[in-house]
């Protein structure tokens, strides 16, 4: 048993509602608790610096991700023979700028990954607890929408919208959380079946707890690590399906870009002129790794035990850190 | 049901008043074309009642119905038949809001200590939801100086609120669980098997807290159990369930020491008496046969296929619950 120390226990965002001082003492735990968390607090740093990025490319990027210069096509990397530092990372097959583009691509790839995780996951986990928890009809409605859904091809869906509605930043992210809330969807709901058997559930409407705060208190705290996990994975897949979208000219128009249209464009010239694919595609990888460090902190958060644990793993290396020094002092 | 009166004689209303409860839970449907519906008859005209501030030890066996009981009480099951009445009331079928108000009169008191908190909530929190989800917590002050006296009442250690329930033990988390059903001041608290899941040694602790609870508090108890020793140390009348009837019903020293039903004769005869000489000079009674399937419960008495004395009338005629002594109930045709 490991007693919750003071300084690490953070009140809940229920009984601190309505109070600024408490919320910004607890935020300023979890900021200590990061931090104390290396790969995390690496991976919150990784995204952030992400983020100035796309939000400051303008200011940043070299050259106009747009122009084109057909005499410096596809020049390799700077530190590659041939390469130069004007193009630190190359040009692409109409001698555009690698490193621009990746900038200017990441506010594209950013922003519909998280826009579609955010809608088709608040959808779907919205259905799924809604058929778990009430079942009977509502169960059957929903499951069989979701099932007619999943055997509806995604792509052709996705092309009948864009072409009626005509392609923007929007259309995509409706389009993609369109086809993608499913899987939210059935995950939410087994994981609602198991946990609604649970004696502390019913201890809970025993007690007089409404349906709602049922849901919200007792039973999607449990969905956190699940639905962590799938966020992630949703995120790549959704960065590389826009890219599908953009290649056929559905997505992203020209001369904005994104990582994943760069990607697909840059497949063609995979032999000749590898930078193409390997710099967009590692900042889809950098962005995925870095969420997943992020989220991995999050999901021991968010259960008390393993958060306990990690306390407890933390002050013992700290304390064979103190004896160490002593023994070195001597 | 004049037969009701006569098991409680005193002139007081009695707090639960159960009238012919019956249970009886679909589980499919059975002929070529489903024209017959399968259905586990957990619970079959159950009749008795609490009166204020006593305790009523509900035994049987696993698969019996005293759960489902229980539950029907609590309104959790749908009842199939019967009336359940609580403070003269007819409870059987409020829902909604009415539902949720009962919830402030009778609470539940679970099994398994382990599973029935929340992992991932303070004991605070978890204590002091009741009070917020009905509204009585008036400041979060308020409901922290509620739950604090609520824990001191258990016996837990006023630091205990801060804790995740996993830095408990089974005996501490029970009484987390009971300071739970207690926030809301019930006059009735059901226990379904509140100690088995807890080792011997903090049985008793929990047993003696709710006693001295009762006594505090005038709380009315309807408690759950197998473990006949626990329920003879802490009730105050005792019934007997076999196969979802009730089969005896009487004061609790009437069925230690005069049992009129052969099954209880039997169960009374499983318990172990802590002298060892003693114990190997009693003879057990053990009779062979099955329990009767639930789906397709027998004509006559539900004992009958394991009954030494079972005659023709058993085969074919129900007993009726009939005083066999001064409010001592008893279903049996020969005793």
């Amino acid at each position: 048993m490991v007693d919750a120390p003071s300084d690490h226990s953070v009140a809940s965002p229920d009984d601190i509602g309505g109070r600024p001082h408490e919320l910004f003492s607890a935020a300023r735990g979890l900021g200590k608790e990061l931090w104390q968390d290396k790969p995390g607090f690496i991976g919150l740093l990784l995204l952030v610096a992400l983020v100035l990025v796309a939000i400051f490319a303008p200011l940043i990027a070299p050259h106009d991700p747009a122009a084109q210069s057909l005499r410096e096509r596809l020049l390799p990397p700077a530190w590659v023979l041939d390469g130069s530092w004007v193009h630190p990372l190359g040009t692409d097959n109409l001698g555009r700028d690698v490193l621009s583009r990746i900038m200017f691509g990441a506010r594209v790839s950013l922003l519909v990954g998280t826009g579609v995780v955010v809608v088709a996951g608040g959808f779907g986990v919205f259905m799924g607890l809604l058929a778990g928890y009430f079942g009977g009809r509502t169960d059957s409605f929903i499951m069989r929408w979701v099932d007619t859904q999943v055997a509806f091809p995604g792509l052709l869906l996705a092309l009948i919208i864009l072409a009626v509605v005509g392609p923007s930043m929007t259309t995509v992210i409706v389009v993609l959380a369109l086809n993608g809330w499913m899987v939210y969807a059935r995950i939410t709901r087994g994981v609602v079946l198991s946990v609604r058997e649970e004696p502390y559930v019913e201890a809970a409407e025993l007690v007089g707890c409404k349906p709602a705060r049922v849901l919200y208190r007792h039973v999607l705290p449990n969905l956190t690590s699940p639905l962590l996990t799938l966020a992630i994975l949703e995120f790549a897949r959704i960065i590389l399906a826009e890219a599908a979208l953009s290649f056929l000219g559905l997505g992203v128009q020209p001369p904005a870009t994104s990582w994943g249209l760069d990607v697909a464009t840059g497949k063609e010239y995979m032999f000749r002129a590898w930078w193409l694919v390997t710099f967009p595609g590692l900042a889809i990888g950098i962005v995925v790794l870095a969420i997943n460090l992020l989220a991995s902190w999050a999901r021991v958060t968010s259960d008390p035990q393993e958060r306990e644990k990690r306390f407890a793993r933390f002050m013992a290396r700290r304390q064979a850190g103190a004896g160490t020094r002593e023994a070195i002092a001597k | 049901m004049s037969v009701l009166e006569a098991v409680v004689p005193e002139p007081a209303e009695p707090l639960l008043r159960v009238d012919g409860l019956t249970v009886h839970f679909n589980v499919g449907r059975a002929g070529f074309w489903g024209q017959r519906p399968l259905q586990v008859h957990a619970v079959d005209d159950m009749s008795f009642t609490i009166a204020p501030g006593e305790t009523l030890g509900l035994v049987g066996e696993s698969g019996s119905g005293k759960t489902t009981t229980g539950r029907a009480i609590l309104r959790r099951v749908p009842a199939s038949g019967g009336k359940i009445y609580f403070q003269g009331h007819d409870i059987t079928h409020v829902a909604g809001a009415e539902l949720r108000l009962l919830r402030r009169h009778m609470q539940l008191v679970f099994q398994d200590p382990y599973a029935s908190l929340n992992p991932r909530m303070r004991v605070i929190e978890t204590v002091a939801e009741p009070l917020i989800v009905h509204g009585l917590a008036k400041s979060v002050q308020d409901a922290t100086d509620r739950v604090s006296h609520l824990m001191n009442l258990v016996g837990l250690p006023a630091d205990a609120g801060d804790r995740y329930p996993h830095a408990f033990s089974g005996g501490q988390r029970q009484r987390i669980g009971i300071a739970r059903a207690l926030a809301l001041e019930p006059e009735l608290l059901i226990a379904d098997e509140p100690v088995s899941a807890l080792d011997v040694s903090i049985r008793a602790q929990v047993v003696n807290l709710m006693q001295d609870l009762q006594e505090e508090l005038g709380l009315t108890y309807l408690f759950i159990a197998h473990d006949l020793s626990v329920v003879r140390h802490i009730s105050h009348r005792i019934a007997i369930m076999y196969a979802g009837k009730l089969i005896e019903i009487a004061g609790r020293d009437a069925i230690y020491e005069d049992p009129k039903h052969p099954y209880t004769e039997a169960l009374l005869s499983a318990v172990p008496v802590p002298d060892p000489p003693l114990q190997r000079a009693r003879s057990r009674i053990s009779y062979a046969g099955e329990v009767p399937n639930p789906m397709q419960p027998p004509a006559g008495c539900r004992f009958q296929s394991r009954c030494p004395f079972a005659t023709a009338q058993c085969l074919s005629e129900e007993p009726p619950l009939a005083e066999k002594a001064p409010a001592h109930w008893a279903a049996c045709w020969h005793r």
